[in-house]
């Protein structure tokens, strides 16, 4: 990536920038998308001009010079057929194996990510901050620190997009999915609806805006003081009954949540799968269909009495059980 | 002109795109063989949707499952079995250029078998499914565990064996024009081949009963 | 001089019995059997049809000009995109070729004397257009606003519009197209004339059989999804709603394995119409012709098992993209083969300009643009920023627009004279195929960039650093818009007042140029015996 082909690429990029055909590269991935596609678009150019180009010189060439005219027979070389079967196989390989690392790098995020959650409703965009604060189609990050959304939607099937960053995922309703992304530049950048979903789905749209280290953090430390999601978590926790089976202390008739997140669980049947957001959320709207080894299945489910919202600071609040457990002497 | 050659030329039902009989029965096999993988497909897209759904949500299914009456959809299955074999059995009279009266009974048996399964399913299984309240949505009044799955369950088998059906009842209407096409007598050993076509489809709607059965009534091994 | 040739100076026949004037009157048309009265059925359904999809892109595109929508209410919009959508697939594309050109020449091209199940083709046409029918009653009664693709949570919980009306209509339309296919294959299996090889067959009956394949086995499942979808919608009971244990990816899986597939059936028999276009136009064999009909079978096949290319963001596992990318690399490669045997065919051809010409020429060039943004979208990286963009847009219209309207308009100039007996205004088909080729291009190259720039789509109103663009984009398919209306003119023109047409203006090979213009009811006097390869022309030298 070094040397002359950078240099070329970052002149072509500053050039398309320059003349508005490129968007903002705003994020750690964004570069080498952008190359991917520039290479993809020298290919396109590549063999749409060779295409127009023999065939306007067979055309002129070979115009048709009396009306009883024939062509001449050629015989078709078995060898040619090979050769444009066989080159056109090779550059999809580059390009899938390209396009595949670049896709399963950019697939996982970094472990110190900061989370966001994001839920999606018609028609607008919800953003939660750990911390505390709440936004509405804004959304502020920090430069230079991996950012994770965990996202679900309220109703419909939305997708999250900031063109700038090269990301966007589906946000489905029913379950959570994430994405992540490092801003690399301060600044305002679009986010975008990018799933049809509805009237106003055009209006689903809004602005990221990634601010410096210390600017975030005034940011956060500003505005209208709110406790966090795992502190409002808690107080859900115990509104809606989940202590009286589940605390620490009566561990009786429901298992003890005390870091469960990201641990694996067995099912009676042998399965095991790693405790995670949609897992904690189908515990609580299904309960009735986990299987849980050693305890019978009581527990009453809460569908239909939790919003999202609600559900995204139950879960920052199991998640935090285990370390704040330890830190409270609990 | 060959086309214009007097009908006693050419054989009782021939059809004047072909050049001759032969073509004609071989273009009539490949053309319901042909539906009858459309068939599959069509039936096949449901079968998908529910088997996926019976994999995420086996224990609701399997309650669904129970909820169904295993003697009548057996018993439905020896009657499809039988038909069958009756309709194979009006095939072979046709092309062993036995009288029509025979052609006809084994046509009668297998019409009278296809209308006994329908009857039986609306009389022992729908019908008393509307009683006890297992109709989705229209006269729901299932209390049992897993209520929102086996109401899903219940969707998907109201529509898969309510597909089916409706694909009996047009069994029913073909048989109906090939007795009447035998009463009229045109059909010889010479010439049976919507006798031969209608047996394919017949068998067809056989089949995918044989695997509807088990999918939707023997879930969770219960016997 | 090759027969064919010779067949050029033929003079049209004493205007005499043909299959138009054979029988008199509408019921005559109404129930007919000849498979090129139904093709001629068709084409006067599929034509308005094109024209009300038509009108509701050029309203599209007006209401675009303006940043916050210069026509409509967002409701109308999504609407209007809808409907779009809807029409221009389920009531244009799918049925163009096939149903049109499919059926007036695939029984001429194999020397039979119809298909083989007449009563069954007069059956699709009833079908097709009763499902149309419904489908226009219901969008000109509110429509819908669901997108042509009807994914549920909103198709089936959310939208307050006709979702079942319009689904059923195009549920119906589906059994069309399956009759059609099944009709399209058993014909070409068992009604070819002696010496009539698989091998000897014009490439359009291999890209037309390819397509019948996908008819037969892809339709099924959409007609089985929409059922899914309407009883959803009606009883609500959690097919698709994840509240109830359902799953609204379940639909888009069921819904891509046709509706991927589909695009195959309205590209291929372009395709087919583009090799019997170039080799007729420059009055040589194709090259490759076994490569030519093989590609068309592996993209038939291929094209069953890349569905997923459409959702590589939902979520998705990242095992289940990489399977889904390589495979849609794959059907790039039977494309590219046929793009390089079409040119390699004009090498030391007789090249003429006729507008049938101009239009494969520039479906070459547009399909080949369109399908390499294909590989932008195959790749997964890339995908992620570009799916669900005008990208997305752009590249289907090069393929569907730029490749299949194309080859349609260029198939129906080719066998107008044929079909009608009439010869249209060339001049005038060659401006109208400038002018389209022209508008096309300002129409949606921009929409690439737009897409590349982040400018979602199905959007009614956008951010105003996207106007410049939208308004090339419009202002193009102003132009576009003018170039699909004089053909209609023209052509309709020629019917009454175009010069005669003798059998073979052209100098083509294949066998419905060896009948009259129009032909008989029963096409041949004699069935032919073929004694020679496809596109026999000169194994002399050029004359001059």
């Amino acid at each position: 990536m070094m040397g002359f082909s950078q240099f070329g690429f970052d002149s072509l990029a500053a050039l398309l920038a320059f003349m508005q055909f490129k968007p903002a590269a705003a994020s750690s991935i964004a570069d080498d998308v952008d190359q991917l596609y520039l290479f993809l678009s020298g290919i396109t150019v590549f063999f749409a001009v060779l295409i127009f180009s023999i065939i306007f010189y067979f055309m002129l060439k070979y115009r048709r010079k009396s009306p009883d005219q024939s062509g001449t027979a050629t015989h078709t070389p078995m060898a040619l057929e090979l050769t444009w079967t066989i080159i056109p196989s090779l550059i999809c390989v580059v390009l899938f194996v390209w396009a595949s690392s670049l896709y399963v790098r950019n697939g996982r995020p970094p472990d110190a990510s900061t989370e966001i959650f994001v839920i999606g409703k018609q028609w607008m965009w919800h953003l939660q901050h750990p911390e505390g604060p709440r936004e509405i189609n804004e959304l502020h990050v920090p430069v230079g620190v991996p950012v994770k959304l965990t996202m679900t939607s309220q109703d419909v099937i939305h997708d999250f997009y900031i063109p700038a960053f090269r990301v966007k995922k589906d946000v489905l309703p029913g379950r959570y999915s994430s994405i992540w992304f490092q801003p690399t530049e301060t600044g305002t950048f679009h986010l975008f609806c990018a799933q049809y979903c509805g009237t106003n789905h055009s209006e689903m749209i809004g602005w990221v805006y990634v601010m410096s280290p210390t600017d975030y953090a005034a940011w956060l430390a500003g505005g209208e003081k709110t406790e966090s999601m795992a502190q409002q978590g808690a107080q859900l926790f115990s509104q809606f009954g989940c202590e009286s089976c589940h605390s620490s202390e009566s561990g009786v008739h429901g298992p003890s949540l005390v870091g469960i997140y990201g641990k694996p669980q067995r099912a009676p049947n042998g399965e095991t799968h790693v405790v995670d957001e949609t897992s904690i959320r189908h515990s609580i709207l299904a309960p009735s269909s986990v299987r849980q080894a050693n305890y019978q299945s009581i527990m009453p489910t809460y569908q239909g009495q939790i919003d999202e919202e609600q559900m995204l600071q139950l879960i920052a609040y199991v998640k935090s059980l285990g370390s704040e457990e330890r830190v409270n002497g609990k | 002109m060959s086309e214009l050659a007097a009908h006693g030329a050419h054989p009782p039902g021939f059809a004047h795109q072909y050049e001759d009989i032969e073509q004609q029965r071989d273009a009539g096999k490949l053309g319901m063989w042909t539906f009858l993988v459309t068939e599959i497909l069509f039936f096949g897209g449901m079968f998908t949707a529910y088997i996926i759904y019976r994999l995420l949500h086996l224990a609701s299914f399997i309650q669904g499952s129970h909820n169904l009456k295993v003697v009548y959809g057996a018993t439905n299955t020896a009657v499809l079995i039988v038909s069958s074999l009756t309709m194979a059995l009006a095939i072979r009279s046709a092309q062993t250029g036995r009288k029509k009266g025979t052609t006809i009974s084994w046509l009668v048996f297998t019409w009278l078998l296809g209308a006994a399964f329908i009857g039986i399913k609306l009389h022992y299984e729908w019908w008393p499914d509307w009683h006890e309240g297992l109709v989705p949505r229209f006269h729901w009044f299932y209390n049992g565990p897993h209520a929102p799955g086996v109401e899903m369950f219940m969707v998907f088998y109201f529509c898969m064996t309510g597909l089916h059906a409706m694909h009996m009842v047009v069994g029913l209407g073909i048989l109906t024009v090939l007795l009447i096409m035998t009463a009229r007598n045109k059909f010889s050993a010479e010439y049976y081949a919507p006798l031969e076509i209608s047996g394919l489809y017949w068998h067809f709607v056989d089949i995918v009963w044989i695997f509807l059965f088990p999918l939707l009534y023997l879930i969770g091994g219960r016997y | 001089m090759s027969t064919a040739i010779a067949e050029l100076h033929e003079t049209p026949a004493e205007s005499g019995v043909n299959y138009l004037n054979a029988t008199y009157g509408i019921r005559s048309w109404l129930v007919t059997l000849d498979h090129k009265r139904i093709g001629l059925l068709y084409l006067g359904s599929i034509t308005l049809m094109f024209f009300v999809g038509g009108m509701a892109a050029v309203l599209m595109r007006l209401h675009l000009t303006e940043p916050q929508g210069a026509l409509f209410e967002p409701e109308t919009y999504n609407k209007m995109f809808s409907t779009h959508g809807i029409i221009m697939v389920f009531f244009f594309l799918v049925p163009s070729i096939p149903a049109t050109l499919g059926n007036f020449l695939i029984p001429l091209m194999i020397g039979a004397r119809d298909v083989a199940f007449p009563r069954l083709n007069l059956m699709s046409w009833y079908i097709f257009i009763t499902g149309a029918a419904l489908a226009l009653y219901a969008t000109l009664s509110g429509g819908v606003d669901t997108g042509w693709t009807f994914y549920p949570p909103y198709s089936s919980l959310f939208s307050h519009t006709h979702v079942v009306a319009v689904a059923l209509g195009v549920f119906i339309a589906g059994f069309s197209s399956i009759l059609t296919g099944l009709n399209f294959i058993v014909t070409i299996h068992k009604m070819r004339c002696p010496g009539m090889t698989w091998f000897r067959l014009p490439l359009f009956i291999w890209a037309m059989y390819a397509t019948s394949l996908i008819f037969v086995l892809g339709t099924p499942v959409i007609a089985i999804t929409l059922f899914l979808l309407g009883m959803e919608r009606i009883l609500h009971v959690g097919i698709f709603d994840p509240a109830v244990g359902g799953d609204p990816l379940l639909f888009q899986h069921l819904f891509w394995f046709y509706s991927h597939p589909a695009v195959y059936i309205m590209i291929l028999p372009g395709m087919g119409v583009v090799s019997e276009l170039i080799t007729a136009f420059s009055r040589k064999k194709i090259f490759g012709y076994a490569f030519v009909a093989f590609s068309s079978l592996s993209i038939a096949i291929i094209s069953f098992i890349v569905w997923g290319h459409h959702m590589f963001v939902t979520g998705q596992s990242i095992y289940a993209g990489l399977v889904f990318s390589v495979l849609s690399f794959l059907v790039a490669i039977p494309s590219a083969v046929k793009v390089f045997n079409w040119t390699a065919t004009l090498y030391k051809g007789s090249i003429s300009y006729e507008a049938p010409m101009l239009y494969a020429l520039g479906f070459i060039g547009l399909f080949t643009i369109g399908g390499l943004t294909g590989l932008f979208l195959a790749a997964l990286a890339t995908d992620v920023h570009l799916n669900g963009t005008y990208f997305i847009v752009a590249h289907f219209h090069y393929v569907m627009v730029g490749g299949a309207v194309m080859a349609y308009m260029g198939g129906l100039h080719f066998w107008w004279p044929k079909i009608t007996g009439r010869l249209y205004p060339d001049i005038w088909a060659r401006i109208a195929a400038a002018i389209i080729f022209i508008g096309f291009n300002l129409t949606f190259f921009p929409q690439f960039m737009l897409g590349y720039l982040g400018m979602p789509r199905r959007y009614a109103m956008y951010p105003s650093e996207f106007q410049v663009l939208n308004v090339m984009s419009s202002a193009g398919a102003s132009i576009l818009g003018i170039g699909y209306v004089i053909p209609l003119i023209y052509l309709i023109w020629s019917m009454r007042y175009g010069q005669p047409a003798g059998p073979n203006p052209w100098g083509a090979k294949g066998l419905e140029w060896t009948t009259q213009s129009p032909p008989l009811t029963e096409n041949f006097e004699e069935i032919p015996i073929v004694t020679e390869d496809a596109y026999n022309y000169a194994s002399e030298a050029a004359r001059v």
